[in-house]
């Protein structure tokens, strides 16, 4: 990867022409994560914190191997792990390393109000500027993926980069490089896509997935990050990833509403009324139903989680008594 | 391993099994996966516990803890009906067509042991286990020690015989092949259902994977049997391993590239801290040692040196035949020039091994005050148990304790157990405690040796923290301390400790490069060897093994490591990534023994002319022009060994061959593998069950021995294991890995949770006959209730990481329980491994 790939291509907000815009894209980059060879190792999230320097934070037992309930915006890779029996009685355990998608068309980054605070990089990947974020929390209902965390102290929300700092150098992202089996692949959307589709064709030829498939979801565009799954056609299985994920109504709406009240904003200066009407303002119905939507397809996703946890879910750490405040961020 | 790691990638098939090597050996478990993903091979994973491994292999058998034996006795039985079998392979590459003497008896015929069983002594005559023929030299008692705790020395044992009757046809009624078929056609698959769990459709569709290698009638196909401490940790673990290694010779599978018989080591170093008598009685590159029947030199070179027996038109090569040449270095290398040949090359110096010193044995001896201190380095002995209680008891006796680490551990503050807190007698302990900081594997240079049998050099990465000294510097000044109070005060007898070479350039430190160098071996004198003319000049490194001598003109500390710090340098230390055979075979990445060879016996990938059975896989072949064996890899062979010689591939057997039948003093319980059940187990043995365990396991009979019953209400299987995110009991000290397993647990079944009303993550109270253990309960799917003998059993697994010395333990978020205070102290008769796995306890809601 060159630097030429982290030109920038999309600016969060920004009513301005794209610095580049229009000079030929070289190609994206893209990561593919073979669920039917991951073998749960938690390599890649060892590798995640080191390289990004990440602040330990405390866990508690939680009647599970998967090391907490979501990612937290100091722990950006995640491998969920789910048990699933099939209709023929036997177990499948999966687990599927969860962190950012990468989305072609991110929802985080047409959520987002503040100018430049997420970009994606001509390579495709998508990035938060955390110097310029306003801390609004857009972004996390923009994403159909539950990936951006918000830290309570600095204000500001976290994910994966993909290690743009790494790929900018020509180098892969921290995860493949941990990754022992290597599931994990890094390289162009394009060869990637070829990879996965080679290897779901001898999941499906040689070992008993008739149903295997390669996860890259158009409602977003497609992603920077595929799954190879065992079964395609039910990606909810492994920890809820979404069958058909899109970008929730309602942004896509505010790009009008955002415009609009920004235009009015100049004239009348008043941003900060903006931003507040924003934030708490009252409803606008539209919005309000569509808000709902998104609460009722979470909590789907919640309980199709919870339904797929081994038995019963933990009680919260009795000796320990409650989790630190991290513990649910 | 007779393979390696990357080897693995060569396979076909692979059963796994005593092994979860998904969760503790990811970076080996790469190929594995290259294997399914390049060669579209197949994986079956057999374990207690639905596993990491599991959830990427093709098929999963859950098995009771400790019946192993009867599933592979079953894969034995269904290859033979099936005819899945390696015929050419097995006549002329194992011992199938010897036959045995007629008054050997199986199991089956006495009602479950096999002939020469001494029911007093718990221990066998084995001198009928033998062959038929004629000739051969009679041997002395064959260890010259006891086996067990109150066993007089065993009868001395008849010779091989030099000529073996054999029928290549394989009818003879007493042969070998027949014996095994006999034995084995009584593990069928309903039986199998019975003792195992594992349902007979399960158990026939494994059984048809796995042999499907032999299905088409030829020797293309490989499978690999891959293994860990699951398969040790039994009062009959050496019996598992052999009954792999058994039906891995009757399908053909031994000697080639993705085949054999792998076992997956625990510690980074710990198959070189075998090689280097990790065991009481064997010497570095396990030499036989001596014992007080070995009057002299030459009586114990006699006993220990093995003279061919074969059928006689065929050649035996028997290495070990160069016995006293690796003995003779080895001693020069001990004690240089007071190594003499009239001294018997010091043979008075070595101590004689009189009985059993082994794990248990040792904590025993400490219990009963006859062992007043232990030096401590690299392990953490209260923690490994079994019957850890046992062990804190024994430390208490002791005067003195050194440990050297890099944290505190539970063994060094076995004072603050809660065993002792809860005891009261912490004011009673005299024993003085020295906890010195050692470097970590980090901080020194020097060698592993993996699984693989690769030795590769690492250098120091950091420099060492804070008053931290090197363990072998620690070592080494001990010796010098004790050598000048010799030198001062005389004693009873100096001379071994007076006499002991230490040449290093740094007496304090040696430098782990010199004692590698010293491992590898030099001439003493100019050498010639006979037939190439080389020339070694005296002082110079030995190129290998092949130039060690018996007369003392060379030096060699571990005759198997012989070949890795050559003149022309450390071969440990070489980085040539580069594979021409594409196999893995890396012949310039470090150096593996013997004599940087990948695949042990390796000319088994060969049919009798010498051409690969699979010439897609090609190791090794004979050259007829050449008149020699050449190939990708190192032969295992003697070189200029024709195939018309008929010469066995098996060169470390007197036979030559791979034995299915394991002769006179091989192993203590019998030569072919019978299933017996665990000493603690919740049936008795449904094949007689008046010989329901191992007839020659004995257990220790104090306080703190206990063992318990199904009657006594411990009903429930219990296992131990290890996680990905863990190593050993070291890790819970470090935050990263606390994060992503913080606290310890207890895995079970969803269905037996559900009906002891046990919440996941509600603690949960484990008991057995020697102590209790307290932790979260991990309720899951992946255990499930099993049918033994019809009756519904649960099983149980544990993982052992956790103690009373970490950060969770410190922060008061567990009950600071060892694993190990479950566990019993009954070993296995042969390799001394306790039965860490498959013991019964009662599982009780807190």
């Amino acid at each position: 990867m060159s630097q030429e790939t982290m030109r920038v291509q999309k600016i969060s907000a920004h009513s301005g022409t794209v610095p580049g815009e229009g000079t030929q894209r070289e190609y994206t980059v893209s990561k593919l994560i073979d669920t039917t060879t991951c073998i749960g190792c938690k390599a890649c999230e060892v590798a995640c914190m080191e390289w990004n320097d990440l602040p330990f934070g405390e866990t508690v037992f939680d009647n599970t191997y998967q090391t907490m309930p979501e990612t937290r915006w100091n722990y950006w890779n995640l491998i969920l792990f789910n048990e699933h029996e099939k209709d023929d009685g036997s177990l499948m355990w999966l687990m599927r390393k969860n962190q950012c998608m990468h989305c072609a068309d991110p929802g985080c980054l047409a959520a987002c109000p503040s100018d430049g605070a997420i970009i994606q990089y001509a390579n495709g990947i998508v990035d938060f500027q955390q110097e310029k974020c306003i801390g609004c929390g857009y972004c996390i209902t923009g994403c159909p993926f539950n990936i951006p965390k918000f830290n309570p102290e600095t204000k500001r929300v976290y994910k994966c980069t993909l290690c743009a700092d790494r790929v900018g150098e020509g180098l892969e992202p921290a995860c493949i490089k941990a990754c022992p089996t290597g599931c994990l692949h890094f390289g162009s959307k394009e060869d990637m896509k070829d990879l996965a589709e080679k290897r779901a064709t001898q999941l499906r030829t040689h070992y008993n997935f008739p149903n295997a498939g390669v996860y890259d979801p158009a409602g977003v565009g497609g992603t920077g990050v595929m799954y190879i799954l065992h079964d395609a056609t039910q990606p909810e299985l492994y920890g809820g990833l979404p069958k058909d994920p899109h970008i929730p109504l309602a942004v896509r709406l505010w790009k009008g509403p955002v415009k609009w009240l920004g235009n009015l904003a100049m004239v009348g200066g008043i941003i900060g009324l903006f931003i507040h009407y924003l934030r708490f303002g009252p409803k606008d119905k539209e919005d309000e139903q569509i808000r709902e939507e998104i609460l009722v397809a979470q909590e789907k996703e919640v309980k199709a989680r919870e339904e797929n946890r081994p038995a019963v879910r933990a009680k919260v750490n009795e000796e320990g008594g409650e989790p630190s405040k991290g513990e649910h961020l | 391993m007779t393979n390696g790691w990357v080897d693995i990638k060569n396979t076909d098939m692979m059963l796994i099994m005593g092994g979860n090597p998904a969760e503790n050996h990811p970076c080996g478990f790469k190929w594995a996966i290259e294997a399914k993903r390049n060669r579209n091979a197949q994986m079956i994973s057999v374990d207690p516990r639905f596993t990491r491994t599991s959830a990427v292999a093709d098929q999963f058998c859950q098995i009771r803890a400790g019946t192993d034996i009867a599933f592979l006795g079953g894969l034995i039985n269904y290859a033979i009906e099936n005819n899945r079998i390696a015929h050419e392979y097995l006549v002329n590459f194992t011992n199938a067509a010897f036959v045995v003497k007629g008054d050997f008896q199986l199991p089956a015929d006495t009602d479950g042991v096999f002939s020469g069983f001494n029911a007093e002594k718990h221990t066998y005559d084995r001198s009928t286990w033998n062959y038929a023929g004629s000739g051969g030299k009679p041997v002395p008692n064959p260890t010259g020690m006891s086996t067990g705790q109150n066993h007089g020395t065993p009868p001395p044992l008849p010779p091989l015989p030099e000529n073996v009757d054999y029928d290549l046809t394989l009818q003879n009624p007493n042969c070998v092949f027949q014996l095994l078929k006999k034995h084995y056609s009584r593990y069928t698959p309903e039986l199998i259902e019975r003792i195992t769990g594992i349902s007979k459709e399960k158990f026939l569709k494994a059984a048809d994977t796995f042999t499907s290698v032999r299905k088409d009638g030829d020797l293309k196909k490989v499978a690999t049997i891959i293994y860990a401490v699951g398969w040790t940790h039994h009062s009959f673990g050496t019996q598992i391993i052999r009954t792999a290694a058994m039906l891995q010779l009757l399908l053909g599978n031994v000697g080639r590239a993705g085949g054999g018989v792998n076992a997956l080591r625990g510690h980074s170093n710990i198959q070189g801290a075998t090689d280097m008598a990790g065991l009481y009685d064997t010497l570095p590159g396990y030499l036989k040692v001596p014992t007080p029947a070995d009057a002299d030199f030459d009586a114990w070179m006699k006993r220990v040196t093995p003279t061919s027996s074969k059928p006689q038109p065929w050649q035996s090569f028997n290495y070990y035949s160069n016995t006293s040449k690796f003995v003779v270095s080895f001693m020069k290398a001990l004690y240089g020039d007071a190594a003499t040949k009239q001294n018997g090359w010091a043979f008075d110096y070595l101590p004689k091994v009189d009985r059993d010193y082994s794990w248990t044995h040792l904590w025993d001896d400490m219990y009963h005050g006859n062992v007043k201190g232990m030096l401590s380095f690299g392990m953490n002995g209260v923690a490994i148990g079994p019957d850890s209680n046992k062990n804190i008891d024994a430390l208490k006796k002791a005067e003195w304790l050194v440990v050297g680490e890099i944290y505190p551990d539970e063994t060094s503050e076995f004072w603050k157990s809660p065993k002792v807190i809860a005891d009261g007698d912490m004011k009673q302990i005299q024993t003085t405690v020295y906890r010195l900081p050692c470097a970590g594997f980090a901080e020194k240079d020097g060698s592993f040796t993996n699984s693989a049998r690769w030795l590769l050099w690492k250098n120091a990465a950091v420099p060492l923290a804070g008053d931290a000294r090197l363990d072998h510097g620690i070592v080494a000044q001990i010796f010098l301390k004790v050598r000048a109070l010799y030198q001062k005060e005389g004693g009873k007898f100096p001379d071994p400790i007076l006499n002991l070479t230490w040449g290093y350039s740094d007496k304090m430190n040696p430098p782990l490069a010199e004692v590698l160098k010293e491992m590898n071996g030099k001439a003493l004198a100019d050498l010639e060897d006979p037939t190439s003319k080389q020339q070694i000049k005296a002082g110079q490194q030995l190129p290998g093994f092949a130039w060690l001598k018996d007369d003392g003109t060379t030096s060699c500390g571990i005759w198997i490591y012989s070949g890795a710090f050559t003149e022309a340098g450390n071969q440990t230390a070489r980085r040539d990534p580069s594979d021409p055979s594409n196999m893995g075979v890396h012949p310039n990445w470090g150096w593996s023994w013997p004599a940087n060879r990948r695949v042990l016996y390796n000319r088994a990938s060969c049919d009798l002319n010498g051409k690969p059975w699979d010439a897609s896989r090609a190791q090794v072949w004979w050259n007829a022009d050449a008149k020699k064996w050449v190939g990708n890899d190192v032969p295992d062979f003697k070189a200029d060994s024709p195939p018309t010689d008929h010469m066995g591939p098996f060169i470390m057997n007197p036979e030559g061959i791979g034995r299915i039948f394991a002769p006179l003093a091989a192993f203590a319980d019998g030569p072919f593998p019978e299933f017996y059940e665990p000493i603690e187990s919740p049936i008795d043995n449904l094949l007689h069950p008046a010989v329901s365990k191992n007839p020659v396991v004995t257990k220790f009979k104090d306080a703190d021995d206990k063992f318990g019953t199904p009657a006594q209400g411990y009903n429930v299987v219990c296992t131990t294991f290890r996680l990905t995110e863990h190593y050993h009991y070291w890790t819970k000290n470090n935050p990263m890995n606390v994060q992503l397993v913080p606290e310890p647990f207890i895995e079970m079944a969803a269905e037996m949770a559900d009906e002891m009303g046990i919440r996941g993550g509600e603690h949960v109270k484990i008991t057995s006959a020697r102590g209790n253990y307290i932790a979260k309960a991990m309720v899951t799917k992946r255990i499930k209730s099993m049918l033994i003998d019809g009756k519904k059993t649960y099983q149980i697994g544990i993982p052992f990481h956790w103690g009373y010395r970490g950060i969770s333990e410190d922060e008061g978020r567990t009950s600071k329980k060892l694993v190990n205070q479950l566990t019993h102290t009954a070993t296995d008769p042969n390799a001394h491994t306790p039965e860490f796995k498959g013991f019964l306890v009662k599982v009780e809601k807190v």
